[in-house]
């Protein structure tokens, strides 16, 4: 089942990245019956907004029709400190909401980094900031991505679609959801105040699917 | 008030508040603890005072919240606290009155690791306050033990039905990690609060001075100077739990067939961690499943035993050093070896952990087996 799960995510990534050749995208389809389980941790300072951008991953993954879980790491928590969130989108029933290892890492810092380095699995992907990291990531058996996400919200003077600008560049590189359902699930998550909002939210996680550059 | 369904992305903590209010509860008593804040958080947030008339009171301490839902309780109304362990604690002399008054209400604990104020991170060392009891006295309650943020909802509904059907309070056993992670939601739909006229209808013992034209007043207390008279209370309140022992029973069986050779028992956040490690086993080609109790109390006794006439090596998961496996141990009737694995004091075991314990339980089997003094001769 695991072999199944990266050939999925890795035809997933191919079709993403060419949206040629009719069969690949035969394989695609033949591939996508079977079942899908992607493990994300996103991790970085409080404050930068990790736990909501797991929460819109999430709702996106509900407008998908799939089963979805959200664990944080809750806790004495403070601004600053380190915040992480594991969120499991399936087709199947999420069984165990916490992981040993994950299909991608998501980390907008440091500290971030070497906690999670070692434990993305073989194959799968890591996606950095590359503002916030010093030391990138050295290992050759998974998919290293960087997005100038902290560049651009400050270039764009708009500070607080920094965690949309990286939601775009992780679903350029795991299409688990559609950027529509990603902004249906904007609507679910945010209150209706702030609905007036969403237009720019969309605008940046298209920008950051653009963003994203593969490393190795 | 719309009555169509909602799909939403809850908190399990969330979750409770909102089934609470849709499943026609009458008030909430509680005191703020982590990790359960987000049950009055969400209420005052929600203010159901204002649609469904749900009295939400944030109560002074937790001796407070319980005593208030036992005089909510002799009433006849359909109310709950929810609170963590050491909160829990705290309210085990008004839940033993609770008991021996007979009364409805419902209790949700949302454990942390412990003893003492212990860590605010998920636990499951309650399973003994919560099945057993911490408080004075023969009494039970019935406990309900959650696995997902849809049933942490569902519980408040099976909760209403059976501490009215048995009158007697309930316990919801949850876990701070249930509490605090979200998962997609199925709610309830809107369920209106009974009527005075309904409630003296359905609960003819209440002291709410419904109705007293037509019958004689009703008088509650648990202190009776004459032990012939209490003995008789005990009777017939133990005739009552031997009747919810055989007919509550609740339990779940994952991947178990005949030729299932080995067995986790697991309940709460355990069971979710167990079932991701009898996926990785079953890849591997060991024949194992899960069993996992919904109701704690009542105990599923009957099928553990009849499952370990042929399952010899059961593995038992909670996130504690070992209070289940008692029970485990016990419903076996000696035919099968049970064996602990999980972590304690707000550290909860990884899925490949389970697999490592399950791993090392294999091999103490096998050395189990060698016939005794193989290694003298």
């Amino acid at each position: 089942m695991k072999s199944e799960k990266f050939a999925t995510a890795a035809v997933y990534q191919w079709v993403a990245h060419t949206r040629s050749s009719k069969f690949f995208t035969f394989s695609f389809l033949t591939l996508q019956l079977r079942t899908m389980t992607e493990e994300i941790i996103i991790s970085g300072f409080g404050g930068q907004g990790v736990l909501s951008m797991g929460k819109i991953l999430a709702y996106a993954g509900i407008m998908e029709g799939k089963e979805v879980s959200w664990m944080p790491a809750y806790g004495p928590e403070q601004r600053g400190g380190t915040a992480n969130v594991t969120v499991i989108v399936s087709d199947d029933m999420v069984s165990s909401p916490i992981v040993s290892s994950y299909d991608t890492a998501i980390v907008l810092n440091q500290p971030s980094l070497e906690k999670f380095e070692p434990q993305v699995k073989p194959g799968g992907a890591i996606i950095y900031d590359g503002h916030s990291i010093i030391q990138p990531p050295k290992r050759d058996d998974i998919n290293v991505y960087r997005i100038d996400a902290m560049e651009e919200a400050a270039r764009t003077g708009n500070s607080k679609v920094f965690n949309m600008l990286v939601l775009g560049g992780y679903l350029k590189v795991r299409p688990i959801a559609t950027v529509e359902d990603v902004v249906k699930g904007l609507h679910k998550a945010l209150p209706e105040r702030h609905h007036k909002l969403i237009p720019m939210n969309e605008e940046a996680i298209r920008r950051g699917m653009e963003l994203i550059k593969k490393m190795n | 008030m719309d009555n169509q369904k909602d799909f939403v992305l809850l908190k399990g903590n969330e979750a409770i508040a909102k089934a609470a209010i849709r499943y026609g509860y009458d008030g909430f008593f509680g005191y703020p603890i982590t990790p359960q804040s987000e049950v009055l958080e969400t209420l005052a947030a929600d203010k159901p005072w204002e649609t469904t008339g749900m009295v939400v009171l944030q109560a002074e301490s937790e001796l407070a919240s319980i005593n208030m839902l036992y005089g909510a309780g002799c009433t006849g109304k359909l109310v709950f606290t929810s609170s963590s362990s050491p909160g829990i604690a705290l309210m085990q002399e008004g839940l033993s009155y609770m008991a021996g008054n007979e009364l409805p209400g419902v209790i949700v604990s949302v454990g942390r690791g412990g003893p003492g104020l212990g860590t605010i991170q998920p636990g499951q060392a309650d399973y003994y306050q919560a099945v057993y009891g911490g408080g004075n006295g023969d009494y039970n309650t019935i406990v309900l033990a959650p696995n997902s943020v849809q049933e942490m909802c569902d519980c408040m509904g099976k909760a209403a039905e059976l501490t009215f059907k048995w009158r007697m309070p309930v316990i919801v056993l949850s876990d701070g990690m249930i509490g605090q992670m979200m998962e997609k939601v199925e709610l309830p739909p809107y369920r209106p609060r009974r009527t005075d006229e309904e409630i003296a209808k359905q609960c003819p013992w209440a002291t709410n001075g419904i109705g007293l034209k037509n019958r004689k007043y009703n008088f509650m207390s648990t202190l009776e100077f004459d032990p012939a008279v209490m003995e008789e209370r005990n009777q017939k309140m133990a005739a009552k739990y031997h009747q919810v022992e055989a007919e509550e029973v609740d339990y779940e069986l994952y991947r178990v067939d005949d030729d299932t050779e080995y067995l986790i028992v697991a309940y709460g956040i355990s069971s979710r961690i167990s079932m991701k490690a009898v996926d990785l086993l079953r890849e591997t080609g060991v024949k194992i499943g899960m069993l996992r109790p919904k109701t704690l109390w009542p105990f599923p006794n009957k099928i553990i035993s009849q499952l370990s006439e042929r399952i010899k090596s059961i593995l038992c998961v909670e996130q504690c050093e070992g209070q289940m496996i008692n029970d485990v141990r016990l419903a076996t009737e000696g035919q099968a070896t049970v064996f602990h694995s999980g972590r304690s004091g707000g550290m909860v075991s990884s899925p490949m952990e389970v697999v490592e314990d399950f791993k090392s339980m294999a091999r103490e089997k096998m050395s189990n087996n060698w016939p005794k003094g193989y290694w003298m001769k």
